[in-house]
């Protein structure tokens, strides 16, 4: 299989007087199609990991190739571009906008890229609530629906550009258990239709467990990796 | 450009009372600069024509003293120095030629000195407005007819169709019908003016085809460059002739007029830095509260550019509705001062000038601010780092 991201000799260090070493070379690859799952405690610097992945942090040492190429190659531009097409972002607190209505929010990224609206990327945008199974309160202002309403909502938005790498945060972390359940069937759902790369992090182990590979991240560093 | 105009329109509207209140900010900002600016420009405007709007904006008078009559020097010939006056500058509206002799005027046991002066009166309505001016009789037409101020009439108990007396210099004496009366509303002016024609002015003095002087009115637009087109008449018609204009004889009023100017113009400045300075105040407070936004936005790819295009739309909004809203208190204040701030007679106290290029720039001037206000919460919108608003929640 092909690699779609792969971390290379991965270091980040936070602070200038105070230092803080977060990871410690972290070498690392996800295989295109795969489904991912990141664990590891709290302050073990898994979050840090995916925002480097995401392009949204860089890392003080060590090399990030997205789809071959390096990250650090490219200019701030050429970034937000490639956060634009090629990765969709899910968050713990979903991070939709408020002032727009949910469909709004899933053509965003959309509308970031091409400056407007056409009647096929509405109708896509509709099928993706559909799918997400929003399609009843898609007109919804974002801010008047339930956690996991939002993030559904945030799922069919990371979708709508149709990534090849899908990016999460503790996407359930502050939902219950049915929800969690619902949006993790979800996740698996779009990665076997439409071969998108997910890497989720995630507290709970009966969801990591559920994934293809289980990276373990300790202290910085990994601790395990172990693939089914 | 277009979505950021779009979440420029959200943002705003997601917080309408904080949308409002800006728009308020630069709506009385916008509505005072255009009152104190109308209120100004309408008392200069009334203070001109007090001063010159029935007098001569530049008058030609002869030099040459040898040839002194009655006191005065005087212009012979003058039709060819008409003519050439009036072809000298376009500015130049009209010009009026004029017989002007101290004479004194005696009616029964009264007697004053007064300003015989001789004018083409048809000519002379482009300066003086005698027949608006008029307020009993007629305007001379024959000789022998004068036309005396108003202030005359009434500390000689005089009537229209009396007969004055005229006594010249030289003790030459004519009697003359006093045709009306006129107002000129400079009281100097209707103490001792004696108007009638050139004809008559002539023959009480005994000259023939001779005038004192030619007095030349400007377009109302071209008043302030009476200076300048005095220099030209003085340079066409050489040391002959000795050529005053209005502003250097009225130089105490320009520079009352032009320190006014100025502290309108402080005014409706520091007026506009108040409105800057509450605009980019606001719009800053929005960059932290649209923080959280911004980040998303970030995250999921929109440039630094468009993300500082946001804040520009939003200043370029607020100034637009501002401005629309300042014009309309602006003029409904200044509709209500000339309606409550009246004279007994019902006029207002100042007339205001309503000019709509003045008012059109006053509300460009608003919106231009309020891009530029925009400017510093833009540029920190496009500075703001996605993974700090990330990490931090």
């Amino acid at each position: 299989m092909e690699k779609i991201m792969e971390l290379r000799n991965i270091d980040k260090i936070y602070g200038t007087q105070i230092q803080t070493q977060v990871l410690y070379d972290i070498n690392l690859s996800f295989e295109q199609g795969s489904f991912n799952s990141i664990i590891g405690q709290s302050g073990s610097g898994k979050s840090t990991l995916l925002n480097i992945m995401g392009t949204l942090d860089r890392p003080t040492n060590g090399q990030v190739l997205i789809k071959g190429i390096p990250a650090n190659e490219m200019t701030e531009n050429e970034l937000a571009d490639l956060r634009n097409t090629s990765i969709g972002f899910v968050f713990q607190f979903h991070y939709l906008l408020p002032e727009f209505t949910a469909i709004e929010n899933v053509l965003m990224p959309f509308q970031i890229q091409t400056g407007k609206i056409t009647k096929e990327i509405r109708n896509k945008a509709e099928e993706y609530m559909d799918l997400v199974g929003l399609s009843q309160v898609r007109n919804n202002p974002s801010s008047k629906m339930s956690g996991g309403q939002q993030q559904r909502t945030a799922i069919a938005r990371a979708l709508i550009n149709r990534p090849s790498i899908i990016l999460a945060d503790e996407p359930t972390g502050n939902l219950d258990s049915d929800s969690t359940e619902t949006i993790y069937e979800l996740m698996r759902d779009i990665n076997q239709k439409l071969g998108t790369t997910f890497i989720i992090i995630t507290h709970d182990r009966r969801i990591a467990e559920k994934a293809d590979r289980i990276v373990e991240i300790k202290d910085g560093r990994i601790n395990l990796d172990i693939r089914k | 450009m277009r979505l950021g105009f779009k979440i420029a329109v959200r943002f705003l509207k997601s917080n309408l009372g904080q949308t409002f209140l800006i728009v308020l900010g630069i709506a009385i900002g916008v509505s005072v600069q255009i009152f104190i600016g109308s209120l100004i420009q309408g008392l200069q405007k009334s203070l001109i024509d007090k001063t010159i709007g029935n007098s001569a904006h530049i008058t030609v008078l002869s030099a040459e003293e040898e040839e002194e009559t009655e006191n005065q020097e005087i212009i012979e010939d003058y039709d060819l120095l008409y003519q050439e006056i009036l072809g000298i500058n376009a500015k130049i509206e009209d010009a009026v030629v004029v017989a002007d002799y101290p004479a004194v005027l005696e009616y029964e046991e009264d007697s004053q000195s007064v300003l015989v002066r001789g004018f083409d009166l048809a000519q002379a309505e482009a300066i003086y407005e005698f027949s608006d001016r008029l307020v009993e009789g007629r305007i001379p037409k024959e000789t022998d007819e004068v036309m005396l101020g108003i202030d005359l009439k009434d500390k000689y108990k005089l009537k229209v169709g009396d007969f004055v007396t005229l006594i010249t210099n030289k003790g030459n004496v004519d009697e003359f019908i006093v045709s009306g009366f006129f107002d000129l509303k400079v009281s100097s002016v209707n103490k001792t003016w004696a108007v009638t024609t050139l004809k008559s002015s002539e023959n009480l003095f005994g000259l023939d085809r001779t005038i004192t002087s030619i007095e030349i009115q400007l377009a109302e637009a071209n008043v302030f460059d009476a200076d300048l087109v005095a220099d030209q008449i003085r340079q066409t018609l050489g040391a002959e002739y000795e050529i005053e204009d209005w502003k250097s004889q009225n130089e105490q009023l320009l520079s009352g007029l032009s320190g006014q100017s100025i502290s309108s113009i402080m005014i409706q400045v520091f007026v506009l830095i108040s409105v800057v300075l509450g605009i980019a105040s606001v719009l800053a407070i929005t960059v932290m509260q649209k923080s959280r936004q911004l980040g998303i936005l970030k995250a999921m790819g929109i440039k630094n550019s468009a993300a500082s295009y946001i804040f520009l739309f939003e200043g370029f909004l607020l100034g637009i509705l501002g401005a629309i809203l300042g014009i309309a208190f602006g003029l409904g204040l200044a509709y209500s001062f000339t309606k409550f701030a009246i004279n007994p007679d019902g006029t207002p106290v100042i007339a205001l000038f309503i000019s709509p290029s003045f008012i059109a720039g006053s509300g460009v001037i608003a919106v231009v601010a309020s891009v530029l206000a925009a400017l510093v919460p833009a540029i920190r919108s496009s500075k703001l780092n996605p993974i700090d608003i990330i990490r931090n929640n």
